[in-house]
């Protein structure tokens, strides 16, 4: 046993009074959770804590909070790792981000992560004929999918979204794992629409910037980003959906110019991404309106010397060894005949796999394809 | 006042079930439960639902291995139509989603599971329930317009009217502290088990005989609440479940001399043995001094035999939960394990269409239910079945029964009832015990003297206890005094609820002077089917001690013969 203090961040939406802080040291042997810490204090001494708990094993997705700022299921933190990483020694609990507080350490998660897991039709359409007994499809297939299914909607990705936070509207990284849950099903029948759909809403599929605070905040390997990024290239690379956000084009955009330079030709992007295909080359209409609305950007970027007008005009240099390498990379993965696509339960890891993937988790199971946007 | 032809209360899979197969009847559907519904239990089911699916299979021999599993108490109609109606039900569930696992064919695969006689559990890696819990819940949101959802709404009593009928509940919305009846022509029960009336136990905190309770509160039967499973493999540190599909998979359990000791117990089927059977091995060799761990409290389950790969596409979650919680990577090492409480095999009495006798329009299915096709002890992957199946009935047979009926009359005494005893809850002075230690002594209580082994002296002092407890609760008080989400005077209910629950239990166990199933009396260790072959039934004797009766057990083609494994 030993003494860990935590502070509660604590609203009574009765009292008319702002949230608090309020500390309580219980003894609880280390390697138990932050959620036995908080409903040890509830227990013992104030039953008017309140944080939604059920299973307390990381199935039932009821408890998620930050501590010490990080987003995560209160079950699945020992205390002793809690309080290492806690800034003074005390244990920070708060509610989790991006939705409203109802109660102390309680969100209304229903105004924001159902609403939008609502959104994206969150139901098989099937394929008919519905066979008379089980569809027989791929077992990878179904396989693939359940590492969405894993996800036991506890919100600790839709907390700590960034896009979201820029745009509430952003579908964000729960649905559109939810959505892969289907793309991804060979029993769906819609699974075009559902992606022409994704793409096409502006707080859609491209909405994403790529920062992986969902795979970082996920409790479960769901990775939301990753299923983020398999619907853009089922969306872009199978079904060739050119998006009205231009998500499609931007993607390709940064793609080609990589492997044409090696790193990103700024000057490039946004002609490349919308309308025209070089800003030396074709110009296109619509390149010269997104760059005019993209003027107060450049002007900033300037104004902070992170682009020169020179440096704009012509590509980044690597040495040419390391271009030949970066070639070589884009060599191989275009090469293939079929993406390799890892995942939480075909591990790339075991004995008898292809060492040449030894990812140690999903974050770098996109080998597979073009991706990186940052809208 | 929400008026519907079928109210459900729970929303794990049998709730959910049931209120798919109203609504799909036609019927008008509410749904309502203390939480969001994908957090019921349900979702931690892990191995996987029983099917007669592999053509070599036959739906007689899933009845008789679960028939022979109950130890002969389950009710071979009701397990017949379990058993009959599951392939059904599964493709039915894959249909609408369920990702199972699926062979190299391209057609569901099936694993080896405890007391089958071949492979027969369909499976979602290690989160079968979860899987099949949020594919229902999908298909909920697809029939948003057909169901209404109550969701975090605490139901606190059955509404009855004048003539006995059940017509709807109380409700109280756990958001705003509103409260409401919810009448109904039919109300099913669906709030599964009580296992928070044991500590350690695999259940979560919801799990606190809410059903049970309103429906023995209004004068419904209970039925064999002596049978309480010990599942075999919980984790030692603190109850959380080990799946059965570890075994099921091929992982071995080991003693303190590293033996396989299972063969002494059960040589046939081994690790696949009954619960019951290996729980009691297991609590046998730790009892003679063979266990392994802090003070030899425990059991190696060793599933390094498992092939690596298998283990982390099959057995995902307790590989994490290994890590998690025990610090232990199961690919490589083995893990300690224990018998602990899992189950209620029995329950509110229910006939084969979920119907709860003596009370009209009022059904029960899943845990919370005895029909009874678990008897003295369920089998693995039945559980999820169970719902799924008695569910679905329940929910078909309240719609066709609504549709002759005229809205029901539900008055508001109830009502104003359960506010008046909520309010007298939040008041009280701070005089009494706190609920926690209440709870904490119940469950400490009842895991040391109604466990795997039993005998009347520690059933005594069980049931002393729980009265004494019964009284404290009335005193006991709580810290807040709000409305919005007021967590704590719902722990108050529940406390009530997990009493009643924990009276029944004991005085069953008392009752019943035999070995069967997950009761065994070290004071009476056999069998005696001459005299026990029959269900005890429990009803309501006002605050006193519960009535006892009994009724058989419906045999259809499995005479009773010895248990071997």
């Amino acid at each position: 046993m030993a003494d860990f203090t935590l502070r509660l961040r604590r609203y009574d939406p009765e009292s008319g009074g702002p949230p608090y802080w309020d500390e309580h040291t219980i003894a609880l042997e280390p390697h138990r959770s932050v959620l036995e810490g908080i409903l040890t204090a509830k227990a013992q001494h104030d039953g008017s804590i309140g944080i939604r708990c059920s299973c307390r094993a990381a199935i039932c997705g009821s408890c998620g909070v930050r501590i010490n700022g990080q987003p995560g299921l209160a079950c699945h933190t020992h205390l002793e790792h809690a309080q290492a990483t806690a800034r003074d020694g005390v244990i920070e609990v708060e509610p989790m981000g991006n939705m409203p507080v109802i109660k102390d350490l309680i969100v209304d998660m229903d105004a924001v992560h159902w609403k939008k897991i609502q959104r994206v039709t969150p139901w098989l359409i099937n394929k008919e004929p519905i066979p008379e007994r089980e569809y027989i499809v791929d077992r990878e297939s179904m396989v693939d999918v359940t590492q969405s299914m894993a996800c036991i909607q506890c919100g600790a990705c839709v907390s700590d979204c960034l896009s979201m936070e820029v745009d509430p509207l952003f579908i964000g990284p729960a649905a559109l794992a939810k959505a892969y849950r289907f793309v991804g099903d060979p029993r769906d029948a819609a699974q075009y629409d559902r992606l022409k759909d994704l793409a096409e809403d502006p707080h859609g599929l491209y909405d994403c910037t790529h920062c992986f605070k969902c795979i970082e905040a996920c409790p479960k390997g769901v990775a939301p980003m990753s299923q983020i990024m398999r619907l853009r290239r089922r969306a872009g690379s199978d079904h060739h959906i050119k998006d009205r956000n231009n998500g499609e084009r931007h993607e390709a955009a940064f793609v080609t110019l990589v492997k044409d330079h090696g790193l990103l030709w700024e000057a490039e992007l946004l002609p490349r991404s919308y309308g025209g295909n070089s800003f030396f080359g074709k110009f296109a209409p619509p390149a010269a309106l997104e760059l005019v609305d993209s003027l107060p950007v450049i002007t900033k970027a300037l104004l902070r010397r992170k682009v020169t007008p020179a440096g704009a005009l012509k590509p980044h240099k690597i040495p040419k060894d390391d271009l030949k390498q970066v070639r070589r990379i884009y060599d191989t993965v275009e090469g293939r005949d079929e993406r390799f696509e890892l995942n939480l339960y075909i591990s790339g890891y075991d004995e008898d796999a292809e060492p040449a993937f030894a990812a140690p988790d999903d974050a770098m199971a996109s080998a597979g394809g073009p991706e990186g946007s940052e809208e | 006042m929400p008026s519907h032809d079928v109210l459900i209360i729970g929303a794990g899979l049998a709730g959910q079930r049931a209120a798919l197969a109203a609504a799909e009847a036609g019927a008008s559907v509410a749904i309502v439960s203390k939480v969001h519904p994908v957090r019921s239990h349900s979702v931690a089911a892990a191995g996987g639902i029983n099917a007669a699916i592999n053509p070599a299979d036959d739906w007689r021999s899933h009845a008789f291995d679960t028939v022979k599993g109950s130890d002969y108490l389950g009710d071979q109609d009701a397990i017949e139509i379990m058993c009959r109606e599951a392939p059904k039900e599964v493709l039915h569930l894959e249909h609408i989603g369920v990702t199972f696992h699926r062979n190299e064919d391209g057609a569901l695969d099936l694993r080896a599971f405890g007391g089958a006689s071949m492979n027969r559990t369909a499976y979602v890696a290690d989160i079968t329930g979860q899987a099949i819990l949020h594919v229902l819940y999908e298909q909920l949101m697809k029939y948003n317009e057909q169901i209404d959802r109550f969701e975090e709404w605490f139901v606190t009593s059955l509404v009855l009217d004048d003539d006995g009928a059940c017509v709807g509940a109380v409700a109280r919305e756990v958001r705003s502290g509103n409260m409401e009846v919810l009448a109904a022509k039919n109300v099913i029960l669906a709030q599964g088990g009580a296992g928070q009336c044991f500590k350690p136990t695999t259940n979560a905190l919801i799990c606190t005989g809410d059903g049970i309770a309103q429906a023995y509160r209004v004068g419904a039967p209970l039925m064999d609440m002596e049978m309480i499973q010990y599942h075999p493999t919980t984790l030692i540190e603190n109850g959380f479940l080990i799946t059965e599909g570890a075994r099921g998979e091929g992982a071995h359990l080991l003693n303190g001399n590293g033996e396989r000791f299972m063969e002494q117990y059960a040589p046939n089927k081994m690790e696949l043995a009954s619960r019951d059977v290996v729980s009691r091995a297991e609590q046998t060799e730790i009892n003679e001094g063979r266990g392994v761990g802090p003070d030899g409290a425990g059991i190696f389950l060793d599933i390094t035999v498992v092939p690596r790969k298998r283990t982390l596409e099959a057995l995902r979650e307790i590989v994490n939960i290994g890590k998690d919680f025990a610090g232990v990577d199961i690919t490589r090492e083995p893990i300690t394990i224990r018998p602990g409480q899992h189950y209620i095999m029995g329950g509110v009495k229910t006939d084969i269409y979920g119907r709860v006798p003596d009370i009209a329009g009022l059904y029960a299915a899943g845990e919370v239910a005895c029909v009874s096709v678990h008897g003295g002890n369920r089998l693995g992957a039945n559980s999820l079945l169970d719902t799924l199946i008695f569910g679905r009935r329940a929910g078909e047979h309240a719609a066709e029964r609504a549709a002759h009926m005229s809205p029901p009359e539900a008055g508001e005494a109830q009502l104003r009832a359960d506010v008046a005893m909520i309010d007298e809850i939040i008041g009280r002075e701070r005089t009494g015990r706190r609920i926690s230690e209440i709870k904490d002594e119940l469950g400490v209580e009842l895991n040391r003297t109604v466990a795997v082994f039993r005998d009347e002296a520690g059933l005594r002092h069980a049931h002393e206890v729980v009265r004494r407890l019964k009284e404290q609760a009335a005193t006991a008080y709580i810290d807040d005094r709000g409305t919005i989400f007021n967590q704590d005077v719902l722990g108050a209910i529940e406390l009530g609820y997990m009493l009643d629950c924990a009276d029944a239990i004991v005085v069953a166990a008392i009752e019943r002077k035999e070995s069967r199933g997950a009761q065994f009396r070290t004071d009476f260790p056999e069998r005696d089917d001459d005299t026990w072959l029959k269900h005890i039934d429990l009803s309501r004797n006002g605050d006193e001690t519960p009535n006892v009766s009994y009724s058989p057990v419906t045999i259809t083609q499995w005479q009773p013969e010895e248990r071997k494994y």
